[in-house]
């Protein structure tokens, strides 16, 4: 695994907000989570970024007490998650991917309820109640029934029920996964908010490149159950390079050009490192400003490019270069030409 | 979204109860019945049917017959059986189970017992609402309880435990298997309990075959201690008998159901 540290801060100091050792989860024989190590502080905005089926949501499920590990340790805000899953839960809110309601209640009566079962006295619910209102917004409608409500709407009231309590510590399992760009930017907006305001710890999985880009003070990034690189998001970036160079060929066949004029790009000044995807050729640079032109120039001697762009790394580039394979095939940065 | 301005409550205020959880979790269960009166109002309407049809049917028959004889009475633990057999939020727990609202439910502190128990008193509610009815067009038409109010409110308690008893059986279903169709199923378990024992006519009555079934059926033995409750006065040998026929059944369908609940919330 790659690690990269980040910034000391006096959070370093305290006990971490999660931490596991050689956590493992299988399911009849198949792991989902494969000797985790995680230290996030308090505090901190923890992004877990993997494609589909890597082991995010089975990490949270641990996380959050939902599942028993079946091999290490893993302790939530200085208790095991297996041995005192009570006092977990008392200390964390979860969202998980699929929000998780009762369409016949009311949000209000939904909101009541979990302040109730966190042992919350009338006044202090009431309290809640009207702070939460606040912060997801959704109006009147927090009256009516939630099979009513959007996809928007539910998301945000889910998110409303995993605060009632006030958790030290946040799980947003997908948060944004199925929503349109406003209500995606809107539960960005929160989870900084929350973080900020707060201090509350947040630990959140995702797909999206973007996502994790924007909110995580570090992201780990899962692969397989595996955990094969962690830091901030700018420090994983600059391990592949400071600028990337993308040559896009097109047209049936070119998937050998492409490999052919790798050969060729390799030997370029100033180029890092070339790796091909499919018709494109994907070329690392220190300077891909001075580079840019070179590499054209050698490329032109093997076959003409339909489409030459040079942009900043993705967090897409890092997992390509650790495991050969693209996170997300179509939610990369906007190139940059 | 607009600012947030959130003062963090006392945490000393949280604290796992499991009486207050349960009543929680009952509360939300009673909350929602006005949405699901598909629940409730067959049930009455099956009870009431069958006991004018019954009594209709049968009372020419039983007073030509047997001397004495007080069909309207009879009928009555019959009635009720009927209306709160059945009587169950299994099938809201297997949406809870489908709409992951469970899994919302296992991420407090609630205990996991609690959330079983809370839908059972929900049920029991449930169960002496539906005895209502029953018993007023019972009083209309006549029936008079020899044990008077005490009885009565004997009569409606035993009524309400072996609707839980019974109950038990489609929460272990819903919880082992999160399938709605499953958990109606369990309806046909109401035939053989209900039918095959003294619902229409006493035990004696009964054709060989029928009655040795009939005396292996605790529900043979639920209904004579409520109608002895109705008809004789107070009779502690069948009222015994009666109590431990529940608590017989109580003990299986509990036993079954606190199991699945086990398997249901087990972190494995």
């Amino acid at each position: 695994m790659t690690h990269i540290s980040v910034r000391p801060r006096d959070a370093d100091r305290e006990p971490p907000a999660i931490r596991t050792e050689g956590l493992v989860r299988a399911f009849d024989g198949a792991v989902a989570v494969d000797h985790l190590d995680l230290d996030i502080r308090r505090g901190e905005i923890y992004g877990f970024l993997g494609p589909n089926g890597a082991g995010k949501s089975t990490t949270v499920r641990v996380l959050c007490t939902l599942l028993a590990p079946t091999g290490g340790r893993a302790v939530v805000a200085g208790h095991d998650v297996a041995a005192e899953p009570e006092r977990v839960r008392l200390r964390i809110g979860v969202a998980l991917q699929d929000v998780a309601l009762d369409p016949k209640q009311t949000g209000v009566e939904l909101l009541r309820l979990q302040g109730r079962l966190y042992g919350l006295s009338r006044t202090a619910i009431a309290d809640r109640l009207e702070a939460l209102t606040r912060l997801i917004d959704i109006g009147d409608a927090l009256g009516r029934p939630i099979r009513t409500y959007s996809g928007g709407m539910k998301r945000r009231l889910d998110l409303a029920a995993a605060l009632v309590h006030e958790p030290e510590i946040l799980f947003l399992d997908e948060p944004t996964t199925g929503l349109d760009p406003v209500s995606r930017a809107r539960v960005w907006e929160e989870v900084r908010r929350l973080n900020a305001e707060l201090g509350m710890t947040i630990f959140l999985t995702t797909q999206y490149l973007e996502e994790a880009d924007e909110l995580a003070d570090r992201v780990g990034i899962i692969n397989g159950g595996r955990l094969v690189a962690e830091g901030a998001p700018d420090e994983l970036k600059r391990r592949v390079g400071n600028d990337v160079i993308v040559a896009r060929f097109g047209g049936p066949g070119d998937a050998a050009r492409a490999e052919a004029a790798r050969r060729r790009v390799e030997a370029v000044p100033g180029v890092r490192g070339v790796d091909t995807r499919g018709d494109e050729l994907v070329v690392t640079a220190a300077d891909g400003a001075a580079t840019i032109g070179a590499v054209a120039v050698a490329l032109d001697a093997v076959a003409p490019v339909r489409h030459l762009t040079l942009r900043t790394p993705t967090l897409d580039d890092v997992f390509l270069e650790l495991t050969g394979n693209h996170i997300q095939l179509d939610d990369r940065q906007e190139e940059v030409a | 979204m607009t600012a947030l301005t959130i003062a963090r409550p006392q945490r000393e205020g949280i604290s796992a109860q499991p009486v207050r959880d349960a009543t929680a979790i009952a509360g939300r269960a009673l909350r929602a019945l006005p949405q699901e009166m598909e629940t409730v109002i067959p049930p009455i309407f099956i009870a009431l049917f069958f006991f004018v049809i019954n009594i209709g049917t049968l009372q020419h028959l039983t007073q030509s017959h047997i001397h004495g004889f007080d069909i309207k009475a009879f009928m009555l633990p019959t009635a009720i059986l009927i209306g709160v057999t059945g009587v169950s939020r299994a099938g809201s727990l297997v949406l809870d189970i489908q709409d992951g609202y469970l899994d919302r439910l296992l991420l407090t502190p609630v205990r996991r017992l609690a959330i079983l128990v809370g839908h059972m008193v929900a049920d029991v509610a449930i169960a002496c609402m539906l005895t209502v009815p029953i018993l007023i067009l019972a009083f209309a038409i006549g029936v008079h309880i020899q044990t008077g109010v005490p009885g009565a409110l004997a009569f409606v308690a035993m009524a309400c435990l072996w609707s839980l008893a019974f109950a038990g059986f489609g929460y272990a279903i819903a919880l082992k298997t999160g399938n709605p169709a499953a958990v109606n199923s369990s309806f046909l378990l109401f035939f053989p309990f209900l039918f095959m024992t003294s619902s229409y006519v006493p035990r004696s009555q009964l054709t060989g075959w029928l009655s040795t079934i009939a005396a292996w059926n605790p529900v043979t033995y639920i209904l004579e201690g409520l109608r002895s409750l109705v008809t004789q006065g107070w009779r502690w040998e069948s009222l015994g008998k009666a109590v431990l026929a529940i608590a017989v059944v109580a003990v299986v369908s509990l036993s079954l159901s606190l199991a699945a609940l086990r398997g249901r919330t087990r972190q494995g």
